[in-house]
């Protein structure tokens, strides 16, 4: 452990900071932002009345929207001269997020990304390729500073340019990889079909810490075997620090949560209401210790749930799943609930069927119509017409059969589906388009 | 004796075949036939070109996916009937076809048919046993 007093704190010590901590918090937004001022104020919610972590219950909702509405400082809770960065999601204006850092936030950020490396068997004899985007997405320079106060090597490649990704795997002796679990694919499936005798076995390469979207236990088995490598999930959103929210130890069952900076509650995404431990539903943020841009009951959209166990790994920090899916990005095909990480974890399922795909979803007359763009690849192809439809068909039955609907799936060439070195686009939702 | 045949999985889109033959002709890979099987999404071009080991080389640097497959190629003459009685010849013998199709060029007063079949070597066997002449790669490059 990175950080063994924190990560190893009796559950009953670390409420007591939170209880702390929460004080403090509310307290800094309240007075320093308007906009928390207003929430609380037409809730009637005083931050001098609260006592205990139930009472967070009293306290708004802050909305992706919000976060918008305020762009591009509105949330800053500290004079631009404390504030030493800043970081934005992609979007154009008045779709785009942004976040400030003050020094000390940078030190928590990089503590808590450190803790995330540990956990994945990091230690400052490795050398960590951090193969995320630099630059406002806060994928590349959360790693970054993160391996350097760990005390590692770090080889700021940033994201794209394969070749040169493998050639410093092998020349520098790459023990880590970070990137986003499709473009460790991609890594994958590149050097297999342009470079033969590239073997990822012979390479250092020991961990990869994989993040920024969302990703299956099918996934992290082929990364795992196509590069011979354990994978660690990492998990974070830009809004509440960036990744190192949570990560994965040796276990892989379950992220632990850095709790003594972040307090999450999981909610009913319809009512708001909060649900027991163990529930699933919509997960929910608070910060503890960020001064710059503190949030207070962030909606993530994102559904997990949260647990307890007693982890093997020592750490005594509350669980969360695997995100399966975003509220944001659940569609409702004729009245089912799907994710598209259900559908990707059947792609998958499927032998020889790389994520490569997306959803597209219409209004055909009054009926939803969603066909599954599948790229075709090396391992599936054949020269035989009936083969190829037979493999449609699978997919198909599987869908049907896993989430209930009928899709329409179509075998695409390579070039179809957009690739890019970060987020692939999954999804394509015309229904909302008109 | 087996030629070898290349074939390249296409989009039934426009352009897609023309970007595929774009890259033979630019890397001077000859056609000698071709033909496509389809379904309305999408369908398989094969093909019997001069070089099929670059050919998938570089079909694959251009994003398509390829494969080389194992055909046989037939001389049988160009008389009505030919292809029934070889067929035939083919269920007596157990032989089961995956597809076929006719090459363009005829030899002399014969035409040549191009077969795959389940079993490839089985097939040899019983085709030249049953005196068919199997045409090799050399002469249909026709060097
Ligand atoms: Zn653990």
């Amino acid at each position: 452990m990175f950080n063994k007093e924190y990560e190893s704190m009796h559950p009953s010590k670390i409420k007591a900071i939170q209880t702390e901590r929460l004080k403090w918090t509310l307290k800094h937004a309240y007075n320093n932002v308007p906009h928390y001022k207003k929430a609380f104020d037409k809730a009637g919610f005083n931050p001098d009345r609260f006592s205990s972590l139930d009472d967070l219950k009293y306290v708004p909702f802050l909305m992706k929207q919000d976060m918008r509405d305020n762009y591009p400082f509105g949330l800053f809770a500290v004079p631009m001269e404390k504030v030493v960065r800043v970081h934005s999601s992609s979007g154009t204006t008045g779709n785009a997020t942004v976040v400030g850092y003050t020094k000390s936030d940078i030190e928590v950020w990089a503590e808590v990304v450190a803790r995330v490396l540990v956990a994945a068997g990091g230690t400052e004899k490795d050398i960590i390729q951090v193969a995320y985007g630099y630059g406002l997405f806060t994928g590349g320079l959360g790693l970054h500073y993160g391996a350097e106060k760990l005390g590692a090597t770090v080889v700021p490649i940033s994201g794209g340019n394969t070749e040169r990704q493998l050639m410093l795997i092998k020349d520098f002796g790459t023990t880590i990889l970070a990137c986003t679990p499709s473009y460790a694919v991609n890594m994958a499936d590149y050097a297999e079909k342009n470079k033969p005798d590239y073997d990822f076995k012979s390479t250092r390469l020991k961990a990869g810490i994989f993040g920024a979207e969302p990703s299956t236990e099918n996934m992290r088995k082929m990364i795992e075997t196509k590069i011979g490598i354990d994978a660690y999930d990492i998990y974070g959103l830009s809004e509440v620090i960036g990744p190192g929210v949570s990560c994965e130890c040796s276990e892989k069952n379950g992220l632990h949560i850095f709790e003594d900076h972040f307090y999450v509650e999981v909610i009913d995404p319809e009512t708001g209401e909060v649900l027991p431990e163990g529930e699933q539903g919509e997960i929910v943020y608070t910060s503890l210790t960020k001064e710059a841009c503190p949030v207070i009951r962030y909606r993530s959209r994102d559904i997990t749930r949260i647990y307890r166990d007693s982890c093997k790994c020592g750490r005594t920090l509350v669980k969360m799943e695997k995100v399966t899916g975003r509220s944001d990005d659940m569609l409702i095909i004729r009245g089912v609930n799907v994710f598209p990480m259900q559908i990707e974890s059947i792609l998958m399922g499927i032998e020889g069927t790389e994520p490569h795909y997306q959803i597209i979803v219409d209004r055909k007359g009054a009926l939803d119509d969603v066909e599954i763009m599948v790229e075709v690849n090396e391992k599936v192809f054949s020269d035989k017409l009936g083969v190829l439809t037979a493999l449609e068909d699978r997919i198909k039955d599987r869908i049907r059969s896993a989430l209930g609907i009928s899709v329409r799936v179509k075998l695409v060439e390579p070039s179809t589906i957009q690739r890019s070195d970060g987020k692939a686009k999954r999804v394509i939702d015309k229904r909302t388009l008109t | 004796m087996n030629l070898t045949q290349l074939s390249i999985f296409l989009e039934n889109k426009p352009g897609r075949l023309q970007n595929a033959l774009k890259v033979l002709a630019d890397n001077n890979i000859n056609i000698l036939t071709l033909t496509i099987a389809e379904v309305s999404d999408f369908g398989v071009a094969r093909l019997i070109v001069n070089d099929p080991e670059k050919a998938v080389k570089e079909l694959r640097s251009s994003n398509f996916i390829c494969s080389k497959t194992d055909v046989l190629a037939i001389e049988l003459e160009d008389v009505p009937g030919s292809l029934l009685k070889a067929l035939e010849t083919f269920s007596k013998n157990s032989l089961n076809i995956e597809y076929m199709y006719a090459f363009t060029e005829k030899r002399g007063d014969r035409a040549v048919m191009i077969f795959k079949f389940e079993d490839i070597e089985q097939a040899k066997k019983a085709l030249l046993k049953e005196g068919y002449n199997v045409v090799k790669r050399i002469d249909l490059a026709g060097e």
